[in-house]
């Protein structure tokens, strides 16, 4: 292979998405910036051989695929009207210099994530529009990560772009009033494509590596672009709980609990990586939930075992995250930690008032919390009964294997 | 682009009081909105119990009294408006007094060249 072709390739993975974005500003189409980032590509391993490498090659192929790209219309308009919009949209543009500027360019991804996680946009299109359009991911990719068919996908994607086009969605990053509530839905769209990937709900594998890498890679694509502590809180959290990824399950895929994972396994760099952005969040003066939650994974990540765990601290934090608002989920991962610090029956009293309110009853994690606390206390016949609730409730099939490894020592 | 902003609630929600209020801040809101540029129209409707819905089947006419569908929301009125996209149509909606109660649905206009010939004689004209 050429050098250019193989420079040309390179490019293609790290910059194709970016200049995906930019084409879609000056095009104002998706599927015709994607005609045109194809065309610039595939230009530019022609034309790069015989006139060398430019000294910006994004600015080249954005500036390639959009001539080639009006250029493809013009020919095609005077078969095909609706074509024309785009055209007249052109006509009315600045010359290239201005349109191509870094800085500019860099916005494009920004404007790319919130148009696709516009919150009049539902959740799971938002969750497809991101990772096909921003990430890149094939429709078969997108469908595979969410055990879903090739075609649901796309009928989620071609509803999407045909939204943003219809309702004219804004390609622009929101203002200053509107900025954080927009940020939330871009950090929740990246959380839920995390948490997919890291404990599927439902499905024979614990985990999806592919993505819980593309949701901390637009962690970092986000914390570049945008100066927030809870972009910095959300990318410390995914790191943290990957880091554990090796340790998380056993050579036959069977689950591992926190308390019993060989913690040599865990990613260091990953946690150092972590433990820099929980500071740098904590540092900025406004700490939200996703930094508090980072923080408590951190406390858990710089512990040698589960006995020397800081729970004094872990306790804290989350009665730091409960000031913001109830949350039986919340209440009951205190109640966890709180049996840790405090001894299981001190747990075990918390977690059945919780359950007696009703909420987290159809919860398998909260009837599975209570069976261990049983099960450590040696009340053998009542965890029993509260792991076979449990296992009614799980979806899970590792997780299904776990309980019922439980429940045979119990029984 | 415009587009329309179609305001939905229970009927008895509001008390006379609130509803003279509503009517004081919406046209105020209208006020701004004419001001910006951004005024097309907006009314309040009377009560659903005075619509009528027509059907044609097979060329017969079919007349129910009644509005298109029984829910307890109901259409209380709308806004036609005139602004760059759909963030700044959000925007305005979040502002109408009704979506404190309600619900404001915003539907996208889909012009042609010949409506909006005539939106603009209209006015013209008015």
């Amino acid at each position: 292979m050429s050098e250019v072709r193989q420079l040309v390739e390179t490019l293609y993975v790290r910059e194709s998405r970016r200049v995906f974005a930019s084409l879609v500003r000056l095009l104002g189409d998706f599927d015709s910036a994607e005609e045109a980032m194809h065309e610039a590509f595939a230009a530019a391993v022609e034309k790069w051989e015989t006139e060398g490498v430019p000294a910006n090659p994004r600015a080249w192929l954005v500036s390639a695929g959009r001539f080639k790209r009006i250029d493809a219309i013009r020919r095609s308009a005077r078969f095909d009207s609706s074509k024309a919009d785009i055209l007249r949209r052109q006509d009315g543009l600045q010359p290239d210099e201005k349109e191509l500027d870094v800085g500019r360019l860099e916005d494009d991804t920004l404007r790319l994530i919130f148009t696709c996680c516009h919150p009049s946009l539902n959740e799971s299109t938002q969750v497809a529009l991101t990772l096909r359009e921003v990430c890149g991911l094939t429709t078969e990719e997108v469908a595979r990560a969410f055990l879903t068919t090739p075609p649901t996908i796309a009928q989620r994607i071609v509803r999407g772009k045909s939204k943003i086009r219809s309702a004219n969605i804004p390609y622009e990053i929101p203002s200053v009033d509107e900025l954080p509530e927009r940020i939330e839905a871009v950090l929740s769209v990246i959380y839920l494509v995390f948490n997919e990937g890291y404990s599927a709900s439902s499905g024979d594998a614990v985990t999806r590596s592919d993505l819980t890498g593309e949701a901390i890679r637009l962690g970092r694509v986000l914390m570049e672009l945008l100066d927030d502590s809870e972009v910095a809180g959300l990318t410390a959290l995914m790191l943290l709980h990957d880091s554990r990824k090796a340790a998380r399950v056993d050579m036959d895929g069977e689950l591992i609990l926190l308390e019993d994972q060989d913690r040599s396994l865990w990613h260091r760099d990953a946690i150092q990586e972590g433990r820099q952005l929980v500071a740098k969040a904590m540092a900025s003066g406004s700490v939200g939930l996703y930094t508090i939650q980072a923080a408590i994974s951190l406390a858990h990540a710089e512990a040698e075992n589960s006995s020397s765990t800081n729970w004094e601290r872990i306790v804290s934090l989350y009665d730091l995250l409960l000031t913001a608002g109830e949350n039986p989920v919340i209440e009951l991962n205190r109640a966890v930690a709180l049996a840790m610090r405090d001894g299981p029956e001190v747990g075990l009293t918390v977690i059945n008032t919780i359950l007696a309110d009703g909420h987290l009853k159809d919860y398998h994690l909260a009837h599975a919390a209570k069976a261990d606390l049983l099960r450590r206390l040696g009340q053998k016949r009542e965890a029993k009964t509260s792991y076979l609730q449990a296992l009614e409730l799980a979806q899970l099939e590792p997780e299904k294997r776990f309980l019922k490894r439980r429940l045979q020592e119990v029984s | 682009m415009k587009y329309m902003l179609l305001i939905y609630g229970q009927e008895d929600a509001w008390t006379e009081a609130e509803r003279m209020e509503c009517i004081e801040e919406s046209t105020d809101l209208c006020e701004e909105l004419l001001a910006k540029g951004q005024y097309v129209a907006s009314s309040p409707l009377h009560s659903v119990t005075t619509a009528t819905s027509i059907r044609i089947r097979n060329g017969k006419r079919f007349v129910t009294d009644g509005p298109f569908a029984e829910t307890v929301e109901q259409l209380g009125g709308y806004y036609i408006i005139d602004v760059e996209n759909l963030d700044e149509a959000m925007a305005i909606a979040s502002r109408i007094p009704p979506a404190k109660k309600g619900t404001v649905e915003i539907r996208p206009i889909f012009e042609t060249a010949r409506i909006s010939d005539l939106i603009e004689q209209a006015q013209v004209k008015s």
